[in-house]
């Protein structure tokens, strides 16, 4: 787990340019994936059978069934209930992290590939130390040590993941440079601060919002992991990584509590991913019509 | 490519990675004063303040000396294996890790012969098998790895394999090879996929790139057999980018091992971080996380070497970097 998945080569599916495919299958299912992370992140307990804390001590531990569709925790508490409310966290905290990560990481990438000099290397070699750096580990160092809890643990992976943004953005920064449009905009005699935040910036944009599905899932994954340590998040908690240690002990009695939380995880991540890399293969096709 | 200039290349590398090392261990040092509380707070953990043991503690961790002179002689004690002491228990931090490092040694070494040897032949076999079923599959495959963060593969691996069918045992590091071989298959696949994913996925593109070359074309044109050309002459191109993923996969690998081991109940480094971030056991921290930085910095070294050997194309130093 140290750095968010890299782009996969794109099938080069050769399609008639201006036609628009409609999304291959798994691609749709993962659309539906994130919609359904959606609206439990919004309404969460507003729409699960159960309150996500209710506990019933006598009930104990139940395997699935009856009005439990996955079963019980050792204090009563519906896991169904509890994976609902869990994903407010599970999409709450990674889009924090995609966010500060594609604005840092856009700053970055247009100073570093349009003023270029010293600011690029510096940039450049920055990305570089952060990159060779086991991510988990310093999060687990640092907000272990130092404290801060979950908010600490939201910056710190800001700053890991923001070198992956601010490096896609300088390669297509360093691509829109030498287009027309800018020497254009150069001409007029715009500011170099101008050129880069109106004109360049928006061409950027479409790349950054493709990475930043993958971002999620890497961030997703990173906090999950912390959590599943007992780290940045207060026991009892409904985080699904959380969860699933809690619930780790009770495989036997109703094996969902440890594996539900586990699997929403893994498809919420999967689907991030998925859309990420189809967003980027439209990209790439775009390019490559024109 | 001489001896000389190849001792002047791994030299060069050599100094860089100590530099980058001599970085690392003044951040990690400084986690003693980063802690909340004062370092005599902090070495004392849980341990009531008597005089002596105040007095012993200030003498090891060289607290009546100014800041950076304690950085060097922290270091110089480092150097010689002396870690200092945990605030918890107060053993020696090395012979603790000691105690632990069999385990993980283990496991991830397990992990990585997985990782590499299924991942390259699954993205050979997707890169020959492009845009069918089985290219499709291994893709698929990928994504899921890549999402699927250990602890979570482990769990579903222990419960099929280990409640379920009762294959293999469910908790514990065993003892012997061959037991220890039997506990450690299921936390040791699940710390493999996601390196696994990795690799699989780099060498399919590797791979997808150099089989689209005329040599590749020619060579099985003059009727070398598809095996001689796949091995010979596609693969050793592809390796450089499959190297440098193997540098990631070993940090991944680091990394999971403190899930894996939570998860599976394994006596080993990973479970000592976790414990001594629990217990904020600042020494045992420092000599833990010291420890991985070194390997780290030492398998980037080693990849590095090894680049020359794989691609002399690579002018040394110029552009192994």
């Amino acid at each position: 787990m140290s750095a968010p998945a890299t782009v996969a080569a794109a099938p080069a599916a050769a399609t008639a340019p201006g036609r628009r495919r409609r999304p291959p299958l798994p691609v749709l299912l993962a659309i539906a994936v994130l919609a359904v992370a959606a609206i439990c992140a919004l309404l969460g307990t507003a729409i699960a059978p159960h309150g996500a804390d209710a506990q019933d001590l006598a009930a104990g531990v139940r395997g699935p069934g009856g009005s439990h569709l996955l079963g019980t925790d050792d204090s009563g508490r519906d896991i169904l209930s509890r994976v609902i409310a869990g994903a407010r966290m599970a999409v709450v905290g990674p889009a924090l992290i995609v966010l500060g990560a594609a604005l840092i990481g856009t700053v970055l990438g247009l100073v570093a590939g349009y003023v270029g000099g010293w600011r690029d290397t510096l940039i450049m070699r920055v990305a570089d130390a952060v990159y060779a750096l086991p991510s988990l580990v310093v999060v687990i160092v640092l907000v272990g040590v130092v404290g801060g809890g979950y908010a600490a643990a939201v910056a710190i992976l800001i700053l890991f993941i923001g070198p992956f943004d601010a490096r896609l953005v300088r390669g297509v920064t360093l691509e829109q440079r030498g287009l027309p449009y800018v020497d254009a905009a150069r001409t007029l005699g715009l500011s170099r601060r101008r050129i880069m935040f109106r004109h360049v910036w928006p061409n950027v944009l479409p790349v950054v919002v493709a990475n930043s599905f993958l971002n999620f899932a890497y961030a997703l994954v990173a906090l999950s992991a912390l959590s599943f340590l007992g780290i940045g998040v207060d026991p009892g908690e409904a985080d699904w990584g959380r969860m699933l240690s809690d619930n780790l002990s009770l495989i036997e009695d109703n094996p969902m509590a440890p594996l539900a939380p586990g699997i929403a995880l893994v498809l919420l991540a999967v689907a991030m991913n998925l859309v990420g890399d189809w967003l980027y293969e439209q990209l790439s096709d775009r390019g490559r019509a024109r | 490519m001489s001896g000389r200039r190849l001792a002047g290349f791994v030299g060069r590398r050599l100094a860089a990675l100590l530099g980058l090392l001599l970085v690392l261990s003044f951040a990690i040092f400084s986690l003693m004063y980063l802690a909340p509380g004062s370092p005599e707070q902090v070495l004392l953990g849980t341990r009531p303040a008597s005089p002596e043991l105040l007095a012993s503690l200030r003498h090891q961790f060289h607290l009546d000396v100014p800041f950076l002179e304690r950085y060097w002689l922290w270091l110089s004690d480092a150097v010689r294996f002396d870690l200092g002491s945990s605030a918890r228990s107060g053993r020696a931090v090395t012979s603790m890790i000691g105690d632990r490092i069999g385990v993980t040694a283990f496991l991830a070494g397990y992990a990585f012969v997985v990782a590499v040897g299924a991942g390259v032949p699954l993205g050979v076999l997707a890169a020959v098998r492009r845009r069918t079923g089985v290219d499709r599959g291994v893709v698929g495959l990928t994504v899921v790895g890549v999402s699927a963060p250990a602890f979570v593969t482990g769990v579903v691996l222990l419960y099929l394999f280990a409640v379920t069918l009762g294959w293999f045992p469910s908790y514990g590091p065993g003892s012997g090879v061959a037991d220890r071989f039997w506990h450690l298959t299921l936390p040791a696949l699940a710390l493999a996929l996601t390196a696994l994913a990795l690799v699989t996925k780099i060498t399919r593109t590797a791979m997808v790139g150099v089989l689209e070359q005329d040599y590749v074309g020619f060579a099985l044109a003059r009727g070398v057999p598809l095996r001689r050309v796949l091995v010979r002459h596609a693969l050793r191109n592809a390796l450089v980018p499959i190297m440098t993923a193997a540098g990631a996969v070993v940090t991944i690998l680091l990394t999971g091992t403190i899930l894996v081991e939570s998860t599976f109940s394994l006596p080993g480094l990973g479970g000592l971080l976790v414990d001594a971030v629990n217990d904020k056991d600042v020494p045992l921290l420092q000599g833990v996380v010291l420890l991985l930085a070194i390997v780290i910095v030492l398998v980037n070294l080693a990849i590095d070497i090894l680049y020359t050997r794989v691609d002399p194309r690579i002018a040394y130093g110029r552009s192994a970097a």
